[in-house]
């Protein structure tokens, strides 16, 4: 019987930078040239299957812009297993901010979190303003994984995803696995199952 | 806007240094309680009612989707010198070793009075009204001893003094059998608690907010409320920015609170204080069988006090503090000036104490509704164990910035991204 894994992955970069566009590219195959800036997504989920039949399901998080004003709450980065941190490569500025997130995360997040550094916007290489060499070897020294994307044409997208899926610690038995507040591995009380029971004892609900 | 730089106000949920900062800010976090990141100490102590209005909203506005909760494993009441659990059924009340043998005969019948109670059936009523008859009449029908009376309105109706036996009976019964349903649904209690600490509450409804386009700011100072010649509110200032809304919210200390009105106008009054101590222990609360969690409650007049005492006690089971360690607060109105040993009787039953930090906290509440000025303040989090009253509050501010009342409804749209 093949593998299955769960991991919770969060999103991380400046504004505008493209995090959400890679998410709807990824799990959808889909992109939208005037995306406005996130509202309305809670978190999305997308699975992996990798060639030993092993499929990783994500549970991705997208910030929901609560990054502006220093508001990220510590419950986004709790139990993450991964972080991709996006920076545009047209704007040496979002590779700073991309920088202090995962400083951020390297203080807050779990040790064993698994961080991609992400250079987005491939398709704009004619105005590139981050060469591929800087990135690298900052994401070399910090021990990241890195990769250039186009939530645009699609390039590197599934790539990045997957390499993930493959450096995620697979081998740990489901119990001992961080995270993995959805799904089976929840181990608290269902409210919402016994809600519905509830009702039917004449809880005045009208939902 | 938040003055804090951590989600929650009084309610939040404090790691070490968090908490080291605002109780002793000059003292270093010690190292035998283990890592910091481990803790999540609540402020505030309170439980969430398994079938209360609380988890109503929890699960209709699927913030439960960023939660997990947990099961509180026992609720205990303390009767002459010791603490037993708290039966809920009648099965329980022949078992429990609150009461005498006759005693327990005469709450039998009163458990199954409650439970076999049908509006529409007179012949369930056994001659009570409800909406007539006063608690006090009740209970003297079935003879319950005034102890007896002490476990059930307090631990079970969770009322915090004795006022209630002279209102008419109904609220009570719908209490106890709010109590009664919630322990039914778990099985160990009526209240569960979110893994992480109740600070997980704002934080999970702020997410929830941010998805439907709302804005957060913490780390911001709030300056200034600013009104109009009439006193209507105009907007707030943090340093020489000002924002403004047709309406403001918040809690009593962006709005005065504690502070001399200095020509000002008075928004909120104190009235009354809290007194909390949030305990370390290094082991279970004794006669709670080794519980990981439990609420116990003190009736008033079982220490002859005028407010009950609560203890409400959680450990690395929800997530909230290092393992081995249990975090037990104890909490009371305050009705002396000399208020920690006010807590004497709770502090007593949890063993040694590793180390406890006390406060004595006001309860303000609004001087008006806001409806006048745009102005809504809710009241400070009081001392009832649970967020019932909290919930109440919420949707009394909302119908006075609205009109109408809180009415949570199917949800239109499908939020996708
Ligand atoms: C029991 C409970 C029920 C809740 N129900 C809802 C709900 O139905 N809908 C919803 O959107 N949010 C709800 N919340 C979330 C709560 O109101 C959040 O505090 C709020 O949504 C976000 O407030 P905030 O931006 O001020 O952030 P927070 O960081 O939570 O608080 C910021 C400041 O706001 C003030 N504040 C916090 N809570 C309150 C409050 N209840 N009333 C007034 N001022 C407050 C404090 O001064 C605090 O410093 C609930 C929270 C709790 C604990
Ligand atoms: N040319 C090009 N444009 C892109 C690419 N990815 C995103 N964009 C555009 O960049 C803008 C911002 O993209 P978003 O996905 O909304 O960025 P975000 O990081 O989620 O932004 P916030 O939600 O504000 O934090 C949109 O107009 C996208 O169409 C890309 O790979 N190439
Ligand atoms: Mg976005």
């Amino acid at each position: 019987m093949s593998k299955q894994f769960q991991f919770k992955l969060v999103l991380l970069g400046e504004s505008a930078v493209g995090k959400s566009s890679l998410v709807l590219r990824f799990v959808k195959d889909q992109f939208d040239d005037y995306r406005e800036s996130t509202i309305g997504a809670a978190f999305l989920t997308q699975t992996v299957t990798l060639e030993d039949q092993t499929t990783v399901k994500f549970e991705i998080w997208d910030t929901a812009g609560q990054e502006r004003y220093k508001s990220l709450a510590p419950m986004y980065y709790r139990n993450a297993n991964c972080a991709v941190v996006v920076y545009d490569i047209t704007q040496s500025t979002s590779l700073e901010k991309a920088k202090s997130w995962i400083r951020e995360l390297q203080r807050q997040a779990d040790p064993n979190i698994v961080i991609a550094l992400c250079g987005n916007k491939l398709d704009l290489a004619a105005r590139r303003q981050v060469s591929q060499e800087e990135a690298k070897k900052y994401a070399e020294e910090e021990g990241l994984m890195w990769g250039e994307t186009s939530a645009k044409t699609g390039e590197g997208v599934s790539d990045i995803f997957t390499s993930i899926a493959k450096k995620l610690p697979l081998t740990a038995p489901p119990s001992a696995r961080a995270g993995a507040r959805a799904g089976p591995a929840r181990t608290g009380v269902d409210l919402n199952k016994q809600a519905a029971a509830g009702q039917g004892q004449g809880e005045q609900c009208n939902c | 806007m938040d003055r804090n730089d951590y989600y929650g106000g009084d309610s939040a949920s404090l790691n070490l240094t968090q908490l080291y900062r605002k109780f002793r800010p000059d003292q270093a976090v010690p190292q035998d309680l283990g890592r910091d990141r481990d803790y999540a100490v609540d402020l505030i102590p309170k439980f969430i009612i398994a079938s209360g209005e609380l988890t109503r909203i929890l699960v209709h506005t699927d913030v439960t989707r960023y939660l997990e909760f947990k099961q509180i494993a026992g609720s205990f009441v303390y009767r002459d010198g010791k603490i037993s659990k708290v039966p809920s059924t009648e099965m329980e009340a022949v078992k429990s070793p609150l009461m005498g043998l006759f005693e327990k005969r005469r709450a039998k019948k009163f458990f199954e009075f409650l439970q076999n109670w049908k509006d529409e059936d007179p012949a369930t009523h056994q001659g009570i009204d409800l909406d007539k008859d006063t608690m006090a009449q009740v209970y003297e029908k079935f003879g319950l001893e005034p102890g007896t009376q002490d476990f059930i309105g307090h631990a079970m109706a969770l009322y915090l003094d004795d006022d209630y036996k002279k209102g008419i009976a109904r609220p009570t019964y719908e209490r106890i059998v709010l109590y009664t349903s919630s322990m039914a649904r778990y099985g160990k209690s009526p209240y569960i608690y979110p893994l992480y600490g109740l600070g997980e509450l704002p934080q999970a409804f702020a997410r929830l907010s941010a998805i439907y386009g709302g804005t957060y700011m913490l780390d911001k100072p709030i300056d200034e409320i600013v009104t109009d010649a009439d006193g209507k509110f105009v907007g707030v200032r943090s340093g020489n920015e000002t924002v403004k809304a047709k309406q403001v919210v918040g809690d009593p200390s962006y709005f005065g609170a504690g502070k001399s009105a200095e020509g000002g106008k008075v928004r909120v009054v104190e009235e009354g204080k809290v007194v909390r101590a949030i305990c370390f222990l290094k082991h279970p609360i004794p006669g709670t069988d080794d519980a990981d969690s439990a609420q116990i409650i003190i009736p008033q007049n079982q220490v002859g006090r005028r407010n009950d005492i609560y203890i409400a006690c959680v450990s690395s089971t929800h997530n909230v503090c290092a393992k081995d360690v249990y975090v037990a607060i104890v909490s009371t109105i305050v009705e002396t000036d000399r208020p920690e040993q006010e807590l004497a009787p709770g502090l007593q039953l949890l063993g040694p104490i590793h180390d406890k930090f006390v406060s004595v906290s006001s309860l303000y509440t609004p001087t008006s509704g806001g409806e006048a000025d745009n102005i809504f303040i809710t009241r400070s989090y009081d001392a009832t164990s649970h967020f019932e009253t909290v919930v109440e509050d919420v949707q009394n501010v909302w119908k006075r910035m609205n009109g109408k009342d809180l009415v949570l409804k199917k949800r239109e749209v499908n939020v996708e991204a």
